[in-house]
């Protein structure tokens, strides 16, 4: 009787810390003969966007283990891997060469940035992701300014295929036809016409591979512990202040690679808005693949991908099927994202309450358990 | 006179502490702008005409932060959901058949259910998730858009004159407000000194509505009620051992700035001529936040001064910077130079220490 209440108790417990997977599965099991796409159409769209994102979500993934929840700072990173990338482009260093030498010029840009981010971030702890939020918008006008204005007559760039010609300022697309694919096609293999990026692959493999040894290095203890309970870290010897920002200083670094990644899948960019969904959307697979705003593993990030961009292929098409106008399934996969960050948000926020006002009580009880004893 | 010079360095001191840095570098760059607008060939009673239409345009949607930035529930980047009652009240309101002054009135009645029911389960969120509020706000607004694209579409409206030109079906992006509210406010007892060469336009009427909703503020603030409203918003404890009920006031305060922001909308459009729709609430939330801020606001203290400071400000700051610029070195930074303020204003808000007890 006992077992089948537990047993009971341990499925609602499930179906409630995995809610938004099953939702986005059964939304998938409906959109699949709707949308009337090929297995195979299907399965090497989703391979190919997993090779393009994987490496941007889990940027994602320090700062979360840290305890400052969902970096929508990460987006400081893709602007400072489309600044490598613009450059490498203006010195026509082409294929692999140019992807690992713009990495290599993302990683000061990005440190830098993620230092800033990292350091006002510790002014407002408690409140990290919406000052991330707004650091987007608020570099995104400082980049602006650089790449628009400066780059041309203060920052040198010659090239005549990506400077507009009237002497400053860059064309509104940034070509890089020379770079497409080329981490994506090298060992590639096929199989029943999908097309796996295997180098893309190892790269991700490396990362996840880093992640988990990280994890069991002194400084990700450390981080584990900051993101426990800050002041038991601080009591613990731990330099809180600095942990935290070394971690979003990675993350940021990591998002820098992972536009790169990206953006050598696509083969090119918008100069200015490239960088804006970028945070939007890999937060947003990340939590469909199960993670919370404090727990996130590297299974989370693949669920997501795969869940997330089956979703977001198929929705069009099945929008058009239901309703005859493709319209509504675009905005409905836009409401989808945004909504499933909207109830990600409100759960972790519900919970950070309710454990506050748990321990509130814990320590009122303790407190009159004290005065009766004395 | 040592004394008085030191006196007067700690006055400085402290007009810099009150007013805040950044703001004074603001409002000296807009008064350095209005010196350099004639020198570079810009008349300036247009650019103060300009500055004043574009403050009747957003005083009202600036105003809607004063309730929840009072209550505790820090700034409303939530008011995307006030702007969609609005904007369903304006799109009800023509589709029904109204013109003229009539539709504006209309709008504003029919908006008004839709944003105290919109207000009220936004306010029963915010309740849920105390200190949290902005970045789920955050997002509750742009999924309230993203969903409201999808309903724009699909709610059977009929009109010809909202309805996509050639299927029939869903509203347009944008459509013009010429035969219906466009102008309702603003020509009521315009000043208008043209005939006498002078390019200056006074919106009066707006004006003046923007003048009655901030004084119904500002008395409002001073009711018994408003001022349990500041009482929760600089300690929520206090006011709960006051007796004060804590989640209905805050609760009133939400449902308060969705109203104005819905109002806000339309005042918006009566002046601007034209109704946006799907994504176009998506960010109009951080004009609307960057002004307070800018006015001397700051993330738990607001009063109706600081909207109406930071309106003049930030707008003039909008409509002055393209101009004198242009004028001045022929590039147009003005839109860059709006992210960096805007932005930078609301990051520089965050991370100053004046958290109210939580």
């Amino acid at each position: 009787m006992k077992m089948k209440k537990d047993l009971r108790g341990q499925t609602s417990n499930f179906l409630q810390n995995n809610l938004v997977p099953i939702m986005f599965i059964a939304i998938c099991i409906v959109c699949y003969p709707l949308a009337g796409f090929s297995p195979s159409y299907l399965i090497n769209e989703i391979v190919t966007r997993m090779g393009r994102n994987i490496f941007l979500i889990l940027s994602l993934l320090i700062p979360i283990m840290a305890g400052m929840g969902l970096n929508f700072g990460m987006t400081l990173g893709a602007m400072a891997g489309q600044i490598a990338l613009i450059f490498v482009t203006d010195w026509q260093i082409w294929g692999i060469p140019g992807v690992v030498l713009a990495m290599l010029l993302s990683i000061p840009l990005s440190a830098l940035m993620g230092l800033m981010c990292g350091k006002l971030m510790n002014m407002v702890k408690g409140r990290e992701m919406i000052l991330g939020y707004m650091m987007n918008y608020f570099v995104g006008g400082l980049y602006q300014l650089v790449v628009l204005y400066m780059m041309g007559p203060i920052i040198p760039i010659k090239h005549a295929s990506i400077r507009l010609p009237r002497g400053y300022g860059l064309r509104t697309t940034v070509n890089l036809t020379n770079l497409r694919q080329c981490l994506d096609n090298q060992f590639a293999i096929r199989v029943q016409g999908v097309k796996i990026p295997v180098l893309t692959f190892i790269i991700i493999g490396a990362l996840c591979l880093f992640i988990l040894w990280f994890r069991r290095t002194k400084l990700g203890q450390d981080m584990r512990a900051v993101g426990q309970d800050m002041e038991v870290a601080r009591a613990a010897g731990i330099k809180v202040e600095r942990t935290r920002i070394i971690a979003i200083i990675m993350s940021t670094v990591f998002a820098g690679f992972g536009q790169i990644i990206y953006l050598q899948n696509i083969g090119n960019f918008p100069t200015c808005t490239a960088h804006t969904q970028i945070g939007m959307f890999c937060i947003a697979a990340l939590l469909v693949g199960g993670a919370s705003v404090e727990k996130a593993s590297i299974g989370n990030v693949f669920l997501g991908v795969i869940l997330f961009h089956t979703m977001f292929i198929m929705a069009p098409r099945a929008g058009a099927a239901i309703t005859g106008n493709a319209m509504i399934g675009e905005y409905f996969r836009v409401f989808v994202s945004y909504g499933v960050i909207t109830l990600a948000l409100i759960m972790y926020e519900t919970k950070k309450r309710r454990a506050r006002s748990q321990g509130g009580a814990l320590l009122a009880l303790a407190q009159k358990e004290g005065g009766v004893q004395s | 006179m040592d004394k008085s010079e030191r006196l007067q360095q700690t006055r400085l001191s402290q007009l810099v502490n009150t007013f805040g840095l950044p703001r004074l570098i603001i409002a000296g760059f807009l008064l350095f702008l209005f010196i350099v607008a004639p020198i570079a060939g810009a008349d300036l009673p247009t650019q103060i005409t300009n500055v004043f239409n574009r403050f009747s345009w957003n005083a009202v949607l600036v105003l809607a932060m004063v309730p929840m930035v009072h209550s505790g529930c820090g700034l409303n980047f939530g008011i995307p959901l006030g702007i969609l009652a609005g904007l369903l009240g304006a799109t009800l309101s023509i589709e029904m058949g109204f013109t003229g002054a009539l539709s504006f009135v209309m709008a504003i009645l029919i908006s008004t259910p839709f944003a105290l029911l919109f207000g009220g389960g936004y306010g029963l969120l915010l309740n849920r998730i105390k200190g949290g509020e902005m970045m789920v706000a955050t997002y509750v607004g742009f999924s309230s858009v993203s969903f409201m694209c999808i309903m724009w579409l699909m709610i059977p409206y009929k009109n010809p004159s909202i309805v996509m030109a050639y299927t029939g079906v869903g509203l347009r992006n944008v459509f013009s407000l010429e035969n219906f509210y466009a102008n309702v406010l603003s020509d009521f007892l315009k000043i208008d000194l043209n005939p006498i060469g002078i390019n200056l336009v006074i919106p009066t009427g707006s004006l003046l509505f923007f003048a009655l909703l901030a004084f119904g503020m500002w008395a409002f603030l001073h009711t018994k009620t408003g001022t349990a409203m500041t009482a929760v918003g600089s300690n929520p404890t206090f006011a709960k051992a006051a007796g004060i009920n804590v989640d209905r006031i805050r609760m009133l305060s939400v449902i308060l700035s969705t109203w104005l922001g819905a109002v806000g909308i339309l005042i918006y459009q009566q002046g601007f001529g034209f109704v946006q729709l799907y994504t176009a609430p998506f960010y109009m939330a951080m004009p609307a936040v960057a002004a307070i801020l800018i006015g001397g606001a700051s993330v738990n203290k607001a009063s109706v001064g600081n909207v109406i400071v930071g309106t003049i400000l930030f707008q003039g700051l909008v409509t002055m910077t393209p101009t004198v610029m242009n004028a001045l070195i022929h590039i147009d930074i003005s839109e860059v130079v709006r992210i960096i303020v805007s932005n930078g204003m609301i990051v520089y808000a965050l991370t100053r220490k004046t958290e109210g007890g939580k």
